[in-house]
């Protein structure tokens, strides 16, 4: 009946359900498949401000451009700022008690925010030339006429500016002068501020300035042949502190008297051994530095004569903090160490080295690694002694409150930054778990129904309104370390900046695992290793049942590409790392074959810079697989700078080597774009693990229309050289966008479209037969958004009934890319409102249910849009049949519905991407997004076809169904009875 | 009804039933003198036969009557067919389907309709094949309604819904480098 039944049901699902498809939640279902977690990222600097009273706080600027205010109990964000891509924070501070200061853009831009609500109070635009470092300094007691002055040294200018309103009261340009300013001084009481800085690689210069008018008092300058080293540590209010440019002495430098002073002291001079090159610590300590050469840690003490004199030499240290005054002009800094799996907190005093405020050992998860960074804050006691709380930041970007000898809370912000995303089967069910669980919490479960009850028959009052509400948010299902019936729960393997591998479970967004990759870590060998990406490199399923899942994490040693590769692999039910490779060849692209071996591991190509593809696994099973399959395997590389897609076929083994798992390859096609008007800008693939259900479609009128399906096809924009850059760049004349589909096999561009007057950036998606791009029309000032789709032609004769009713069709057979089948594209565009930062498209596990786009908004919102109003074939005014068919008549613009946005009222801050993945049950689609936030929820674009939702009342069902059968055997027994009766009479 | 259940279930009621069947078929017992069996016979047969022929015309009228009653039903079903449109909804799918279902159950009960009928005198074949013919045009009716609803799988769209892609012999991946 093929198509008549589908008819037939989607009828009897028109019926059951409304016409319009629209996801939209109820508010009380906020929370029950959804979770959101929000995150700042990794701490850069954090200020505290802990008044008497009041809540204590710390300020604190991230990584991710993220300015927050946290509450220091719980750890919570009060609030947060997501500043732009381009808008690193580079200082932050607070100003009288009640702003946030920040600078950032490279010092151009100085906000103060408020402290309670995170409202900005003002903003100034500083102005300067040169690049240079970005001071940000809030002297004490330096009074203006309003209120304190912030100093700020940004673009090679002095700035002065009013803490009240942001006004700039002077500046002082020092970009004349060539100086590059590393420090800016001001000295207790003093109306004097120095900038202090080098000329060229050995001259040190300082210049006095008036902080009243900004006037340049005096400027003093003096060589040092012997060059200097990195940056300037300040140590106390005359002294400096550097190294020489070979990097084995220090120099002091003291500035403040008649003529600048430099003294060199050869590392080996004051320290007995030598260390190999010295690293000056930023930490400001008074009256000290700290520096670090390779593990040793050595703090030298700067005399009142200007003698070097080492304090201490510590081998285990991680980090220091800066120097923090309390009572009575003391000054203490942390030291935090490594000692097993244990962290060491020191507190010590600047001026008495031999006495430890504090000595707290803290057992720390491995996983998060080395410490990075400590900031001190202090309290008093109920006892009323000193206290001290530390701020710690670890390898691993997480951020932990330290009190006491305890972690009071701790934040996962690696999970801020995410790079890639795979997921990964929960293990199944064993039988016996469950049993015990239920008895255990049989009264809970008891009070629960009667809750429920009580709240389908609507005599649940308020309260037991909020329990039932809380009950099914913390469901005991949805945390189930098991596979659901749905394939609802699964593991999120998260791959992050830090190197760190986190397990998510979806039910709660808790997590289940963290691993700190060794590969990943910064070693000897390994000097900035970067994650690139993950993969799911076994999924057992049938033969293999009894292995545990495993995912590849692809990572590299240095940010080039042509760096060599680290490959781990890790378990996904343990958490284990299984084994991990390293330093062998370097790696451009990953290829995930079609192929698995017979433990269903996954194989993979690693084309390396010399284009040489490298097998993985190592195992002979895979190459006898591979050399089966030798010739149909091709691979392309696309050369965004010289405007070039090549594509590759693999030929031999690697001449010249001993391995057995090198290939070589042969260029067999190339596409050059004409470099002076087109410049690809986007590129976009079909999903490799997409399922697409069929190839027809059937049209109005019973026809049928072949859907090109290819898994090698590639969507390519291009745009002119001049219009890919900012808005603005291009005329509408000169700009212009130009599309491609390319056959990645055989090289063959299937088809070209020119978009003239339009730039990007283009977003795409491509899925199944089709992509949708996102780009910007010039001409009519709007965004636009174009969809393309591919048929088939060469099966469109297979008409004859008889022939497909017995299976005389060539219609599922395999077919070769070089028959050049011919193909027909079609093509629409729609205006759009949004800027849309990322784009992807549901994905079902038999891909029959329909589409729906996946649209990361400006806002920071996931909006769904139904395929259908993406539809080539819309037209103004669409016959019955096409109504019939579900098209939508044309508009000019897409409608944004408010109820289709998944995120609800929540926003995914910083959105980087959105990652779809199918759930067992085939109307639902699990969606991931990411940014600095994350987000989970499930979402059916077809609403719940295959299911009943969530809401459905089972209780009113089951009660129905008694009711009924009390019916029936009331009237049974009446009737019994009657006749009885009658017969009597 | 009461009084025989009444018999059956409480037994108190009783009755003999004097009239007995069996006598015919055994003739052991002498006809009364004067009596002549075959005189009565051929006595009655004249005006049995009249009386039977009667029958037999009326009975044969009849089941022509029946066997066109279909076609009343069937313009009445094209009317409603009519009535009801071309495109799939509860109604149209209702009345289609009792289309079809009434054919198929009149041709069940083919025999049951022309018991009454039944005679050796009676040519029944006729009727039953007009009956028969005019339910199957009821039937074909039903069907080509069926067909014109787009549920009858008549199109290759029909066939090829369920079929998956072709697999592709080649295999190809790749992309922007990774960085």
């Amino acid at each position: 009946m093929g198509n008549g039944m589908i008819r037939f049901f989607l009828v009897l699902l028109l019926f059951l359900s409304s016409a319009e498809y629209i996801f939209s939640l109820y508010e009380d279902q906020v929370g029950l498949m959804d979770w959101h977690q929000r995150y700042v990222g990794k701490v850069k600097h954090a200020v505290f401000h802990t008044q008497k009273t009041g809540r204590k706080r710390v300020a604190v600027s991230t990584e991710e451009n993220v300015v927050a205010l946290l509450d220091l109990r719980h750890g919570e964000i009060i609030w947060r700022h997501v500043l732009g891509a381009n808008d690193a924070v580079d200082a932050v501070d607070i100003a009288l008690g009640k702003y946030v200061i920040t600078l950032s853009s490279e010092g151009s831009i100085l906000r103060a925010w408020s402290l309670p609500d995170g409202q900005m109070v003002w903003g100034s635009f500083l102005q300067g030339s040169n690049l240079s470092k970005s001071l940000l300094s809030l002297p004490v007691n330096l009074k203006a006429n309003k209120g304190n002055v912030i100093l700020v040294f940004s673009k090679g200018c002095l700035h002065a500016v009013s803490s009240i309103d942001g006004e700039v009261l002077w500046e002082k340009d020092l970009s004349a002068e060539s100086i590059e300013v590393q420090q800016i001084i001001r000295p207790l009481g003093s109306d004097m501020i120095y900038a202090v800085g080098f000329v060229g690689s050995s001259q040190f210069d300082a210049y006095q300035i008036n902080a009243k008018n900004g006037e340049l008092v005096k400027h003093k300058s003096a060589d040092f042949p012997d060059g200097f080293y990195g940056d300037l540590l300040l140590v106390s209010s005359d002294i400096l502190v550097s190294l020489d440019a070979t990097r084995t002495s220090l120099v002091t430098i003291d500035f403040q008297k008649g003529e600048i002073i430099f003294k060199k002291t050869h590392v080996s001079d004051i320290v007995d051994e030598s260390f190999g090159t010295a690293v000056l610590l930023p930490s400001e300590l008074s009256g000290m530095f700290a520096v670090r050469f390779n593990t040793l840690l050595v703090f030298i003490k700067v005399t009142i004569e200007g003698k070097l004199e080492v304090v201490d030499k510590i081998t285990n240290a991680a980090a220091v903090s800066d120097a923090l005054s309390f009572s009575e002009g003391q000054q203490a800094f942390a030291l935090v160490e490594h000692v097993d799996r244990k962290i060491l907190l020191t507190m010590k005093l600047v001026h008495d080295w031999n006495s430890d405020l504090l000595k707290e050992s803290i057992a720390m998860d491995l996983q998060r690694g080395m410490v990075q960074k400590v900031f001190i804050n202090t309290y008093i006691r109920t006892d009323r002694s000193q206290g001290f709380r530390a701020l710690i930041v670890m390898e691993d970007h997480s951020l932990l409150l330290l009190q006491q000898g305890e972690i009071v809370w701790s934040r996962e912000e690696g999970l801020a930054s995410v790079i890639d995303v795979t997921t990964s089967e929960l293990p199944v069910e064993k039988k016996g778990i469950l049993v015990v669980k239920v008895e255990q919490s049989l009264f809970e479960w008891l009070k629960g129904h009667v809750l429920k009850l009580k709240g389908t028959l609507m005599l649940a009052g308020p309260e037991d309104i909020a329990a039932i509400q809380g009950m099914r948010l913390k469901s005991s299902e949805k945390s189930k370390m098991t596979r659901d019936h749905n394939g609802f729960w699964k593991l999120l393997i998260v791959l992050t900046k830090a190197g760190k591998l986190y397990a998510l479970h979806t039910g709660d967004g808790r997590v289940v695992w963290s691993l700190l990759l060794p590969s990943l870590r910064e070693s000897g060998s390994c000097k900035r290793p970067t994650g690139l990406s993950v993969y799911q490199w076994q999924v057992p399923h049938h033969h293999a049942m009894d292995e545990n899942p495993s995912v590849l994490v692809v990572g590299r040693c240095r940010p080039n590409w042509d760096a060599p590769v680290a490959l781990s692999f890790v378990d996904t039910y343990t958490g284990k790392e299984l084994k991990s490779m390293g330093l062998i060849h370097s790696c451009a692209q990953v290829i995930p074959l079609p192929f698995t071996d017979s433990t269903e591991q996954r194989l993979h190509l690693l084309i390396d810079a010399e284009k040489h593809a490298h097998l993985y696994p190592r195992t002979s099973e895979a190459i006898g697989i591979l050399q089966h399959e030798f010739s149909n395997i091709y691979w392309y590389s696309v050369e965004a700078d010289n405007g070039i897609i090549r594509g590759h076929v693999l030929t031999s083994n690697c001449i010249g080597m001993v391995d057995e798992y090198c290939f070589t390859s042969r260029e067999l096609w190339s596409i050059v774009f004409p470099s002076e008007s087109e410049k690809i800008i986007a590129t976009a693939t079909r999903k490799l693990n997409e399922v697409v259900h069929t190839q027809a479609k059937a049209i109005a009128d019973q026809d049928v229309m072949y859907k090109y399906i290819s898994k090698n096809l590639l969507f390519v924009a291009t745009s002119a050289p001049k219009a890919s850059g900012e808005f603005g760049m291009a005329q509408p004349e000169e700009s212009c966008l130009v599309v491609y589909l390319i056959d990645t096999v055989t090289g063959r561009i299937l088809h070209r479209m020119t978009h003239h007057g339009s730039q990007g950036p283009v977003h795409a998606v491509l899925s199944e037969n089709w992509v949708v791009y996102h780009y910007f029309n010039l001409r009519a000032h709007r965004y636009e958004m174009s969809v393309m789709e591919i048929y088939d032609q060469s099966w469109v004769d297979n008409k004859d009934v008889w022939k497909l009713v017995v299976g005389k069709h060539n219609l599922t057979s395999p077919i070769s890319l070089y028959s050049r089948p011919a193909v027909v594209t079609k093509s629409q565009s729609y205006f759009f409102t949004h800027s849309v930062k990322a784009i992807a498209v549901t994905s079902t596990a038999k891909g029959i249910t329909s589409k729906q786009l996946l649209i990361g908004t400006i806002g920071d919102q996931v909006l769904a849009l139904d395929k259908r109003y993406l539809d080539p074939r819309r037209s103004l005014d669409p016959t019955q049949a096409e109504k019939e068919e579900g098209i939508i008549p044309l508009t000019d613009s897409l409608p944004i519905i408010p109820q289709s946005y998944v995120t609800h009222a929540l926003n995914v801050e910083g959105l980087r991407g959105i990652v779809t993945l199918p759930a067992k049950l085939e109307s639902t689609t699990l969606v991931f997004a990411y940014g600095v936030d994350i987000f989970f929820t499930r979402i059916a674009p077809s609403r719940t076809y295959d299911s009943l939702t969530e809401d459905f009342s089972y209780a009113l069902l089951l009660l129905t169904i008694v009711a009924l059968i009390a019916a029936i055997f009331v009237t049974w027994i009446m009737s019994e009875r009657k006749e009885l009766q009658e017969k009597w009479t | 009804m009461e009084k025989g259940k009444g018999v059956m279930v409480g037994g108190r009621r009783w009755a003999v039933d004097f009239t007995d069947n069996s006598t015919s078929p055994s003739r052991d017992i002498p006809d009364p003198p004067g009596f002549s069996r075959s005189s009565q016979d051929q006595d009655d047969s004249t005006l049995s036969r009249q009386k039977k022929d009667a029958e037999s015309n009326w009975k044969s009228q009849k089941a022509w009557e029946v066997a066109q009653a279909p076609f009343k039903n069937l313009l009445m079903m094209g009317f409603m067919m009519w009535m009801a449109g071309s495109t799939v909804h509860l109604f149209s799918i209702g009345i289609t389907f009792s289309a079809l279902w009434q054919p198929i159950s009149a041709l069940q009960g083919v025999g049951k309709v022309f018991e009454p009928y039944k005679d050796s005198r009676v040519d029944l074949l006729g009727p039953k094949l007009l009956f028969i013919a005019l339910n199957l045009g009821g039937l074909a009716l039903g069907v080509w309604k069926l067909n014109t609803l787009g549920l009858l799988p008549t199109h290759a769209s029909d066939w090829v819904f369920s079929l998956p892609p072709a697999q592709e012999v080649e295999h190809s991946g790749g992309g922007i480098p990774l960085c």
